[in-house]
């Protein structure tokens, strides 16, 4: 996700090797390249700057401890620069006032705030059982409401309609009155996208805010804005008491620079991160970890949770064990194991989260997921005795396979091979562990680092 | 209702070219107040042109998002010329800085020439956000004011109330509008292709889903789609728009090379320059990538969609 600038920071370290100490001129040319990656990642240059002085100040003079290298020791601290620059911790949605509890959102044009509305509602779904209202008060883009509605319907939760010929103050009223009579716990007030510097409509949401009293006021901003994401910040934050930040199509940026000027200029928590369109696409702002993946160290805490999400226990452990005997390891066990990747966010999920594994191109990502696929097709053509027993799949059966998966005979015995290839590999795994399984996996892969 | 029909596309084009300028230069203005009181400030503070002036330059311009690559390459032009001329004073380094700029930006200003082919395929590209069904609104409007038949495909088959929204720009320009529920956006803009043909209309606007770059099945769809309109007319489309949101810093260069690399981008929109984005990421544009800007974006009016000047922009930026 990051990659540009973690790639970026990690040959600048190497220079830094065997030094004793860090030093105003050793350090020097280290802090310029971190500074243009930061800058091309879009961090406003302010931030910029005041975060250069801050690694500056805590770096010099240190001592490089025996266990490290310079570049670790300087790793180390702009990592912890920079989460505490994003803000310490993961901060929840409030629900702290009598229900209906109104959350309010506010940004640009297409920052995602109707998106976004969806997607929390999922988010606060997944956290208990709570009654839902959305509104849309935007009257001005064509067919903003009949977007929201759509949302709302696919996020099964109510919708309260409106017309564009009304005044978003009367919708918004109106809205939140229906929600008190109706017993909903929460009333989430989307608005239409508007400039900062446009006096009228931020006097209009100004307007809404002091009628709604909202618990949390949301702004939504796009992930690949660049270095004006401070003065829009700023603005919005000046304009209204912000409670936190949605950080939207962080999927799409290599870089992110805004993740970290946002936070600095509004002083506010970033408490949500949208990924993809799916409205499942919503996950916790963990500040700590995102500083991890910047830095190319890997998201391990993400995986590991991701893993707990999506792997079936019983079906793990029984996997596992197969896998320390090397015995009675079939087909149909190389598939559950396909499946769990998949529900693991596939390929690209997880080697986003691997540290060391960022240089993987995307292309090659997709290319391993297709054959992933591929495989998983194939193998659902065949009948559970020749899952079992793999060696009875003759020409005649192939043949068969092939058409009813869809591909050419050579993808089923490329398959077969492989699968041969991976028994194989447990039987070594069972008598010598996991080095020798890595060597044997590489090439399996297209894109595997050799 | 036909009042569109009988507007004088002669007498448009004759109104004085100082109202275009007006507009563009209100529309920028914000952007040129972020560019140029720290300049004004800049040139009061500085009487010799010295090295502090220099670095105060390329905050100034990195803070416009003109990026790092095209920053050095502009100070590196500007100290070649303040060499060669001899400069010495900090206020010749105003106009040496716009020379420069504008030698940069000046292969984008290629103004889209619609009359070519008949109908005229245009396929719009973007993130999602870019604003690339509002482009397709603004643009149906001034090809109406031009005197063209135009039609809009609504390819966008996969957001909520896409096509509503499309239907909405097409009611107020008296535009038919082409689009089915769900479905394959290739087939929606396919019909509409054939349909167009079949009426005589000049010119077709596909809109497409927002994608980001990292979404490769989704790049691989719009591939399909720009495929699906050459099965329809085999010489479309004949041009390739990419939507690009002024407020996006350098990832803008990733989302021109991406979609580039995918359909062939022919010109570029530059939209919602009206706020305090700068609109410099158009020089880092100009060195990495050179595409044509076709049209930026400045303010919320049908007439704020306006061709791109690079001596105008460049004017607008330092008046």
């Amino acid at each position: 996700m990051f990659d540009n600038l973690s790639q970026r920071l990690g040959a600048v370290v190497k220079n830094l090797r065997g030094q004793g100490r860090l030093t105003e001129a050793n350090i020097q040319d280290a802090l310029r390249e971190v500074r243009v990656a930061l800058l091309e990642a879009d961090v406003a240059l302010p931030v910029v700057r005041d975060f250069i002085a801050r690694v500056k100040e805590r770096a010099l003079g240190q001592d490089v401890l025996h266990s490290l290298t310079p570049g670790q020791m300087l790793i180390g601290i702009v990592q912890k620069e920079l989460t505490a620059l994003m803000g310490e911790q993961a901060v929840p949605l409030s629900f702290a006032a009598q229900p209906p509890v109104v959350y309010l959102m506010a940004g640009l044009q297409g920052a995602g705030k109707t998106t976004s509305c969806g997607k929390l509602v999922r988010m606060i779904r997944a956290q208990g059982k709570k009654k839902v209202l959305l509104v849309s008060c935007d009257v001005y883009r064509p067919a903003a409401i009949e977007q929201l509605k759509t949302v709302a319907a696919q996020a099964e939760a109510e919708f309260f309609p409106a017309a564009p010929d009304q005044k978003p103050l009367d919708i918004a009223l109106a809205a939140l009155d229906y929600a008190r009579r109706h017993f909903f716990d929460v009333l989430i007030v989307d608005t239409a996208g508007r400039l900062h510097v446009d006096e009228a409509m931020m006097q209009e949401i100004r307007e809404l805010h002091a009628a709604l009293k909202p618990v949390e006021t949301l702004f939504v901003v796009d992930a690949m804005q660049g270095q004006d994401a401070v003065n829009t910040a700023k603005a919005f934050g000046d304009a209204l008491p912000l409670t936190g930040i949605i950080l939207t199509k962080l999927d799409g940026d290599a870089r992110g620079g805004a993740a970290l000027s946002v936070r600095q200029v509004t002083g506010k928590p970033i408490k949500f991160v949208g990924v993809g369109e799916k409205l499942s696409g919503i996950e916790v702002f963990h500040p700590e970890r995102m500083a991890s993946r910047i830095l190319g160290m890997g998201d391990v805490l993400s995986l590991i949770e991701e893993a707990q999400k999506g792997v079936d226990q019983a079906e793990a452990l029984k996997v596992a064990k197969k896998l320390k005997t090397g015995k009675g390891f079939d087909l149909d066990d190389f598939k559950t194991q396909i499946q769990q990747m998949q529900k693991m966010g596939g390929l690209g999920g997880l080697v986003d989260k691997l540290p060391g594994m960022g240089q993987l191109k995307a292309g090659d990502l997709a290319q391993g997921e297709k054959q992933m696929r591929r495989i998983e097709g194939i193998i659902n053509s065949m009948t559970p005795q020749e899952r079992r027993q793999p060696e009875i799949i003759k020409a005649s059966r192939k043949r068969r396979i092939a058409a009813g998966a869809g591909v050419q005979v050579q993808d089923v015995n490329r398959l077969l091979a492989q699968f041969e290839q991976m028994q194989k590999m447990m039987k070594t795994f069972a008598k010598g562990g996991m080095a020798k399984m890595m060597r044997g996996m590489k090439g399996m892969l297209p894109g595997m680092p050799r | 209702m036909f009042s569109f029909f009988k507007k004088d596309p002669a007498a448009e084009a004759a109104k004085p070219a100082a109202s275009w300028a007006e507009r563009l230069k209100s529309g920028l203005s914000r952007t040129r107040s972020a560019l140029t009181q720290p300049f004004a400030s800049l040139f009061a503070a500085h009487a010799k042109i010295d090295e502090a002036l220099y670095e105060e330059l390329e905050t100034i311009l990195i803070t416009a998002d003109v990026g790092v690559e095209a920053t050095q390459h502009l100070l590196g032009a500007l100290r070649a010329r303040v060499k060669r001329d001899g400069l010495t004073e900090a206020g010749q380094l105003k106009t040496a800085l716009k020379a420069v700029l504008g030698e940069l930006l000046a292969p984008l200003e290629q103004p889209l020439d619609v009359s070519g082919h008949k109908p005229f395929v245009i396929m719009l590209a973007g993130v999602n956000g870019a604003g690339k069904t509002t482009t397709i609104g603004k643009l149906a409007w001034r090809l109406r004011q031009e005197g063209r038949r135009v039609m809009l495909a609504a390819g966008d088959t996969f957001r909520a109330a896409a096509r509503e929204q499309l239907e909405e720009w097409g009611a107020r320009n008296q535009v038919e509008v082409i689009g089915g529920q769900g479905g394959d956006p290739a087939a929606v803009i396919f019909d509409a292709i054939q349909s167009a043909k079949a009426r005589g209309i000049d010119v077709v606007l596909a809109d497409t889903a927002g994608r980001l770059p990292t979404q490769l099945h989704l790049m691989e769809e719009l591939k399909k789609i720009r495929r699906v309109i050459q099965k329809a007319e085999p010489s479309a489309p004949h041009e390739v728009l990419l939507v690009l949101d002024a407020n996006i810093g350098q990832n803008a260069l990733t989302q021109a090379q991406a979609f580039d690399e995918a359909i062939g981008v022919t010109g570029l929109v530059l939209t919602k320059l009206d706020g305090t984005a700068k609109g410099g990421v158009i020089a880092a544009l100009a060195k990495r990538r050179p595409i044509p800007v076709r049209f930026i974006g400045v303010g919320e009016g049908l007439e704020d969609l306006q061709p791109f000047r690079v001596d105008e922009f460049v004017d607008a930026l330092f008046a």
